[in-house]
Parts: structure tokens; sequence; C-alpha cells
């Protein structure tokens, strides 16, 4: 049957605040005026990169679309595109008019996120004003937290015993904040266990993470006047197979019976298999993991456990590090921002004012 | 009746495999009586295979197609075509092979500290490009999902669950507050925030428990269907 080619429209533009890879395209209300008697309930939509070039289906587009509009995605940046709607079938072969040439153009601020912006830059400027305090010697005074007063005891009792200490910072990768809290944590205990001359072993689960955890120990027996006493063999890369390494540790605790545990960092399914066999050799535990889910386990296990936020308070708390005092001052203060605007939120929510609500949405 | 199949499939490819599969279970098993020389040994093994598997697939799918290969495009194309952008392109693809490199820089005590720049331009990138992403999950998401529900009451029961969320929100973020010592009207928010956390724990703990379960009934369920038979 003979192609028929008829008014009508689709808009071509660029999508916002994106990588340079989409393209919307829109249309008027279907069914087109021609096709008004057949009213197909789907059309296909086609694309091309030259007008007179062939043009190939990419998506189906349907008259009961409310939003009228598809974004075709992973286009090339810069690219021109062509694009048009067909329906066929036995009786009519039908083309609208070819929309376009239209690019995809890459965006370098997504418009979207700017309260993202904002937050990090409240943020920034929190912690950046209380690091500064910090540094200037004022006093930032932090709660006691329970786990963290039973380390010094944990560490004397394995000293005490004439065993060693087992650290772990489970399965998370290097740039996770919980490894990098583990890895100031470990930083500070390198330095007590060097004193005592109390041996540290820390079977590791990432590469990385075994060279970030040898230099950070290493620094804290040095720290601690005791640079002889750093055996780089006792921290170690076991395997990055969750439950290889569960095995593994499992073992070693097993045969070198640490008197006690420490579990700080990211964990999964291993912590109650960690902790479970720690538990049934007697050694003195204490855990902190961002990993929510994981908590549970450790409080049935261990015998302290630092719950989600302490674990980064932990390295600040033991270190009395400045930056990371700060940091954790500036996070308070930022905590005591977000109470009031959700207060604030939840009345004007019950006011039925949208517009405040709106603020916290993100693409 | 069921000694004959098991006979039967040990002499078969995937019958072997079940065998092992059975062997080292019921060999990692043993662990719960005691540690044993059985369990060492498939503790060994796991670690042994699953370390070679690592050390192949880091080769296959980062070594070789994100250094090996590009480097030597970049080679060809800087000898064969040649100009100024070929240099620049290779120069630039470099940069990140170098920073790897520098990686076993360990090796050498001497120079081990030159590690130390890859390390922190890996884990400042990492913790950097996280900020963005927490700040929206973590935030932004959690104070439109507490308070947009206020924008929906159309109940009674529709109020008080978002109340409930909200106080539960309210509560848990003040026993994460460090510089206030939990005494006094500050205490008891943080009590209700710590009774918050408790009903968390306690159900999450039931439900991965429960997971945990139908983990095990899989296992059992191998050895006593697939390897002995003795279930249908």
């Amino acid at each position: 049957m003979p192609l028929q080619v008829f008014a009508f429209e689709l808009y071509i533009s660029d999508q916002p605040n994106d990588d340079g890879t989409r393209l919307t395209v829109e249309w008027d209300p279907l069914p087109p005026d021609d096709l008004r008697s057949i009213d197909p309930e789907i059309y296909s939509l086609l694309r091309s990169e030259s007008p007179d070039g062939e043009f190939t289906s990419i998506d189906i587009v349907s008259r009961l679309d409310p939003s009228r509009r598809k974004i075709d995605e992973n286009l090339a940046t810069g690219r021109s595109y062509y694009y048009k709607l067909a329906y066929s079938d036995s009786t009519i072969s039908w083309e609208s008019n070819v929309a376009g040439p239209a690019a995809p153009e890459e965006n370098w601020y997504n418009r979207s996120r700017t309260n993202v912006l904002i937050g990090i830059l409240i943020t920034g400027a929190f912690v950046g004003i209380f690091i500064i305090l910090g540094r200037k010697g004022k006093s930032l005074y932090l709660r006691p937290i329970a786990g963290l007063n039973a380390m010094d005891e944990a560490i004397g009792r394995a000293t005490e015993m004439g065993k060693p200490i087992l650290y772990s910072s489970g399965r998370g990768k290097m740039e996770r904040p919980a490894s990098i809290a583990s890895m100031n944590i470990l930083g500070s205990v390198a330095e007590k266990v060097a004193s005592y001359g109390t041996p540290l072993i820390f079977p590791n689960n990432d590469p990385v993470v075994t060279a970030v955890a040898q230099e950070v120990a290493r620094e804290g027996y040095t720290k601690a006047g005791h640079a002889d006493l750093y055996n780089p063999d006792n921290i170690y890369f076991v395997t990055d197979s969750q439950f290889g390494y569960a095995a593994a540790v499992d073992g070693i605790m097993m045969r070198e019976r640490p008197a006690t545990n420490l579990f700080f960092g990211t964990f999964e399914a291993e912590s109650l298999i960690l902790a479970e066999t720690g538990n049934s050799i007697g050694a003195i535990q204490i855990a902190g993991t961002d990993s929510s889910i994981q908590m549970a386990f450790f409080i049935v296990a261990c015998d302290f456990v630092l719950i989600g936020e302490e674990l980064f308070a932990a390295s600040g708390y033991l270190s009395g590090d400045p930056q990371v005092v700060g940091t954790l001052k500036g996070s308070d203060y930022l905590k005591v921002i977000i109470i009031i605007m959700i207060l604030f939120g939840a009345v004007v929510g019950l006011l039925n004012q949208e517009w405040f609500v709106n603020l916290f949405l993100t693409a | 009746m069921n000694s004959g199949l098991i006979c039967v499939s040990l002499f078969t490819a995937d019958g072997a495999g079940i065998w092992i599969a059975s062997i080292l279970t019921l060999a990692i098993y043993s662990f719960l009586y005691k540690d044993n020389p059985i369990y060492r040994f498939s503790e060994s093994l796991l670690i042994g295979i699953s370390v070679g598997f690592l050390l192949v697939t880091t080769f296959d799918t980062t070594l070789l197609p994100k250094a090996f290969e590009p480097v030597g495009k970049g080679l060809s194309v800087m000898f064969g075509i040649g100009g100024f952008g070929s240099i620049i392109s290779f120069i630039w693809l470099l940069i990140p092979v170098a920073l790897g490199l520098l990686m076993f820089a360990r090796f050498v005590p001497k120079y081990a500290w030159m590690s130390r720049v890859a390390l922190a331009l890996y884990i400042g990138f990492g913790a950097g490009a996280s900020i963005p992403a927490n700040m929206q999950s973590y935030i932004l998401r959690q104070i439109d999902a507490t308070i947009r529900p206020f924008l929906h009451i159309d109940s009674f029961w529709s109020l008080i669950n978002a109340i409930v969320i909200l106080a539960g929100l309210i509560s848990t973020l003040f026993y994460f507050f460090f510089s206030k010592e939990q005494k006094g009207a500050f205490g008891k928010i943080t009590r209700l925030g710590t009774f918050y956390l408790m009903i968390f724990f306690g159900a999450t703990f039931g439900y991965t428990v429960m997971a945990r379960i139908s983990l095990l009934i899989g296992r059992l369920t191998f050895l006593l269907k697939d390897w002995l038979g003795l279930i249908s």
C-alpha cells in the first residue's frame, strides 16, 4: 500500500540536567486527524541520524500514555538525531513528519540536585568551623561511649593472658566511611598494643585495605616508640571471598585463640559466624558497624557494640584528632538542623504547604 | 535402595560434582563439632580456589581490558598514526596505569612511601564521590519520606502513623548526638530512640534468621535430595 505522510508534529528537545545522552520526544494528542477512523492504540517511534536515512524503531508509543512523551537514552553527545512516528496495518501505512535535528547536550550542572549541593555546603561549613576550633585548642566535648571505655580493658586482658588480639574490618572497600573509621580505630589500637607488646592479628578481605592497614599499624607502633615490634606478617590478605574469609578467620580464632576480638567496619552475612566463633572461644568482643542489619547479630554475640554512627565517633574519641572530633561535632549540629527542618516540615505539611516538602525532593 | 543411586551418580560428571560438593559441605559443617584437619583442608581449599579465581577475574576484567589492551592500542596509534594528539592520549592513559604500578612500590622498602600516593587518591576519590550520594539518599530522601506523609493526612490513623515515624526519627537522631550527655529530658528522648533501635534490631534479626534458615534448608535439601536421594 502507498506510504502516506501527514502533518503531525513531534517535538524534540534536549533532556536537561543530564550527561548529554538523552533527548525528549513529545507529541500532540493521538490519534492524528487522518487516523481518527482507525484510532490505533500503538504507534512506532522511529529514529535516524539523517532525515533521508533509514529510520529504525526504538520504542512503541501508546495513545493512552497521558504524559505524551518518551525519553530516548544512550545517545551520543552532540550527534544529531531525527524522529518520526509510524503506524501501519493491512489497510494503511502512515508516518508523521520528520522531526529534528536535535542533539543531546551535556550539562555541567544538574539543577535538580541543587539541594544536595546546599546540604553539602552547610555540612562542610559546620565541619570546617569545628575543625578550626579544635585545632585552635578549644575543648570539644564528646559523651562517653560504653564500648570504647571497654577497649582498654579488652586490650589489657589480652596482655595479661599473653594471647593475641584479633582485628577485622569486615568486607568493606577502603573508600567506605566505615573502613576509614576502622583504620582510625586501628591506629589507636596499634599504639596501645605496641606499648603492651601484645600481638595484633588482622586477616583481611581486601588487598587495598591490607595495604592501608599495614601503613596505619606501622605508624601506631612507631608512635608508641616500638616500631621494632611491628610485624607486617600479622596483617595479611586472606581472600576476597565472603565465606572463604569467614572460614579463614574462624580457623584463625580456633588456632590462635585470641583473648580479644575487635570487629570494626562494614560487615555482611559473615558477622554472626565470626562473632559466634569468637564467643565460643571465650574472647571478649567489641564490634562496631554501619551495616544496620548486622548490628543485631553483633548485639547478641558480642560484649560491646558500637551502633551505627558510634563507630565514626569512636575514631575521634580514641584518637582525639581535632579533625575527626571536629567532623563529629559538625555532624551533631547538622542533626539539630535536620530535626528543626523535620519538625517545621511536619507542621507546614499539615498546612498543605507542598513547596517546603519539595525542597527535599531529589532526582 | 538409595546406596545404588549414590554409586551410579558417583561415576558421572554431574554425580562426581554432587559428591565433591556434599563432602565439602559436611567438611565445613564439621567445624560445628570442633576445629579438625578435615575442616582445615576444606578451609584451605576454599581460600585457595577463591584467591585463584580472584587472580583470573582481575586479569580478565581489569588488567587486560583496562590496562594492557588500551596501552597496546595507544602505543600502536602513537607509533602508527603519530601526531601530538596521540601522544597526549597515551599520556592520559598512562596516568592511571602508573598509579596502579605505584602499589608495587610497597615491595621495595626504600620506595614503599610511593604507594601512599596511589592509596590517597583511591581513598580520596572514593570517599569524595560518595558524599553527594550519601547526602541524597541518607539525608534528603529520609527527610522527604518523613515529612511528605503529613501532606496526605486523610484519617486519624494516617496521622498517628506519620507521628510514630517522626518521633522515631527524631529520638533516634538524638541518640546519635554525641555533644551532650544523655541525662534529664534529653536522656528521656534518647531512651525513646533506644526503644526504636531495639525494635529495629529485633525485626532485622528475626527477618535475617528466617533468610539464613532458608539457606540451611537449601543445603539440607541438596544433601538429602541431590546426594542421598532420600527425599523427592
